[in-house]
């Protein structure tokens, strides 16, 4: 059984559709990455996962338990950071960490056990009893990861855990990140592609509220068409291009940039065929100097933006 | 129980975290004993009683009141708290209960630290002692109705203005809702039964009858029931909010 599940969500606001039939499984071991523009319906879908607004249509399951229906079930499983990392600003960390705990029904001396653990993995001490407004960006969003991670649920969706913090606090986050995800089915939501790369197996792509891709990170990056940049020095760029564009497998030539008589074209290949070899074999035989030539691969960023570019049309 | 009681000791933790709880209480005496005193006249009566005291709590407790619970809903949604506590494995009644019980537990303080009136007048004379705690009481019941409805109405808004704006207007409505003011709009074009059951939803009325003697039990019954009616509106409030 899956630990997390979607099935057919859909959330009209008014004549607004924010989320348009998003259907997905997460399994335990499985870390899923949200992925969209701003607007595209993300933080919506978290909300009706997590049972805080209701579907207008479709259902979603933790550990099976109905999130709609069978709501204290399927909380106790659950692990949850809303967007924005929200948290009682005039409490303590300390005071903040336990009032959670006792909601989740764990007694005085589990929740100090556990929090003692807590508290060392994501390096809350030095806060620990200091007031949560009075705190920075950083330590309100590990609060916020805590708040979680209190009676370890095997179940996470974090509403993006890493925004606003700085490159460190980045690669903190998703280290711990990496570190609970063998137990647990974890969601999390981004626009940051290389947060994508680093911690997901998986890869959901939401424009306009509707599921373009659910991929692999390595599958979406397949997807990019590959590019070889190419410089030649010619005083007839117009030849080479016409030699590459007939080239089987080829699909678009263009000139990147032309400085002195040294040209750069770009080249799309979308099946990465010709090779860099077979390419260079054909423009050496036409004599057509080439001083430079190497394949550009498709970034996470590119392939991105031609998926949801494709939607917004 | 225990998720009740959580919430409870937060939110009246909450009420100390900030000056708020100190202003409120000092306005409240300074407001209760300059009315009291000054407009009452209460050492002119020259009776040793609470009358002039208990008189003014409805019309206190109209702008008092909504000021202590427009935070309770408000204040959680503009900062998005709300969405934790709504999916901590607790029943939403729980949560609306504790706050509520928050709410009127400082209202109660409030209340408690007027008592060196009620000294004052044993003091200076003898007073029924029963009358004044039935107005307690019912001054503490009252409290908790018009706590209840302004609870309930900041469950609708991010804003705390708004909230108290609402719920005090709603509940200007229910303390005049003996007087013609209300009355008058309401028998132009309602059946006489209307009209009645619009009187009878006086918060001025049943807590006169409180004040006037022992515990009126038709009163009781009232305020318990309007307190009820609202946390319930106040549970309908986030569950509709959560469906929008």
């Amino acid at each position: 059984m899956a630990l997390v599940e979607a099935r057919d969500l859909v959330k009209r606001f008014g004549s607004l559709t924010a989320v348009d039939g998003i259907s997905f499984a997460v399994d335990r071991a499985e870390v899923v990455g949200f992925l969209g523009p701003n607007g595209a319906g993300k933080s919506t879908a978290m909300k009706i996962i997590s049972g805080f607004l209701e579907p207008s249509s479709g259902q979603a399951f933790i550990e099976g338990y109905n999130s709609h229906t069978q709501p204290i079930e399927a909380r106790r499983r659950l692990g949850y950071l809303p967007e924005g990392a929200p948290a009682y600003g005039d409490m303590s960390v300390a005071d903040f960490l336990g009032f959670i705990a006792a909601m989740h029904g764990m007694s005085k001396r589990q929740a100090n056990d556990r929090l003692a653990e807590l508290v060392e993995r994501i390096g809350l001490a030095e806060v620990w009893n200091q007031r949560i407004e009075a705190l920075s960006k950083g330590f309100k969003r590990r609060v916020g990861i805590a708040q979680a991670l209190v009676h370890d649920p095997d179940v996470l969706i974090l509403d993006e855990p890493t925004d606003g913090l700085d490159p460190n606090q980045k690669h903190d986050m998703r280290e711990l990140i990496r570190l609970i995800a063998a137990r647990k089915a974890i969601v999390i939501s981004t626009h940051i592609l290389e947060e994508v790369e680093a911690v997901c197996t998986r890869a959901i792509i939401i424009a306009k509220g509707r599921m373009l891709a659910d991929a692999t990170p390595a599958e979406l990056l397949a997807q990019g068409a590959n590019a070889f940049a190419i410089t030649i020095v010619t005083v007839d760029p117009q030849r080479a291009i016409e030699i590459i564009s007939t080239q089987p497998g080829i699909s678009k030539v263009y000139v990147a940039e032309r400085v002195d008589g040294v040209t750069r074209l770009l080249v799309h290949a979308p099946q990465s065929r010709p090779t860099v070899a077979e390419l260079a074999g054909v423009l050496g035989r036409s004599d057509i100097a080439v001083s430079e030539m190497f394949v550009k691969h498709a970034s996470l960023d590119d392939v991105f933006r031609q998926i949801t570019n494709g939607a917004e049309n | 129980m225990r998720p009740t009681l959580l919430v409870f000791r937060r939110e009246f933790a909450a009420y100390f975290a900030t000056p708020v709880a100190a202003v409120f209480l000092i306005v409240f005496l300074a407001l209760a004993a300059g009315l009291t005193f000054f407009m009452s006249g209460f050492f002119d009566r020259g009776q040793a009683d609470l009358s002039s005291f208990f008189f003014w709590h409805p019309w206190l407790f109209l702008v008092l009141m909504p000021a202590i619970a427009m935070r309770l809903w408000a204040e959680e949604r503009r900062n998005g708290t709300v969405e934790l506590l709504m999916t901590l494995p607790v029943q939403p009644w729980q949560i609306v209960l504790g706050k509520w019980l928050a709410a009127w537990a400082f209202a109660a303080l409030a209340l408690a630290l007027t008592t060196p009136l009620w000294i004052t007048v044993n003091v200076l004379g003898s007073p029924d002692n029963g009358v004044i705690l039935a107005s307690y009481v019912g001054s503490w019941l009252m409290a908790g109705a018009f706590l209840a409805l302004a609870a309930a109405i900041s469950a609708l808004t991010k804003s705390q203005v708004l909230a108290f704006i609402g719920a005090t207007a709603v509940s200007f409505l229910f303390v005049m809702a003996g007087f013609d003011l209300v009355l008058g709009a309401v028998r132009s074009w309602a059946p006489t039964v209307i009209v009645d059951a619009v009187r009878s939803m006086s918060f001025l009325g049943h807590f006169q009858r409180i004040t006037e003697g022992v515990l009126d039990l038709p009163s009781i019954i009232f305020f318990v029931t309007f307190i009820a009616f609202c946390l319930w509106l106040n549970v309908r409030a986030i569950e509709v909010k959560k469906a929008a």
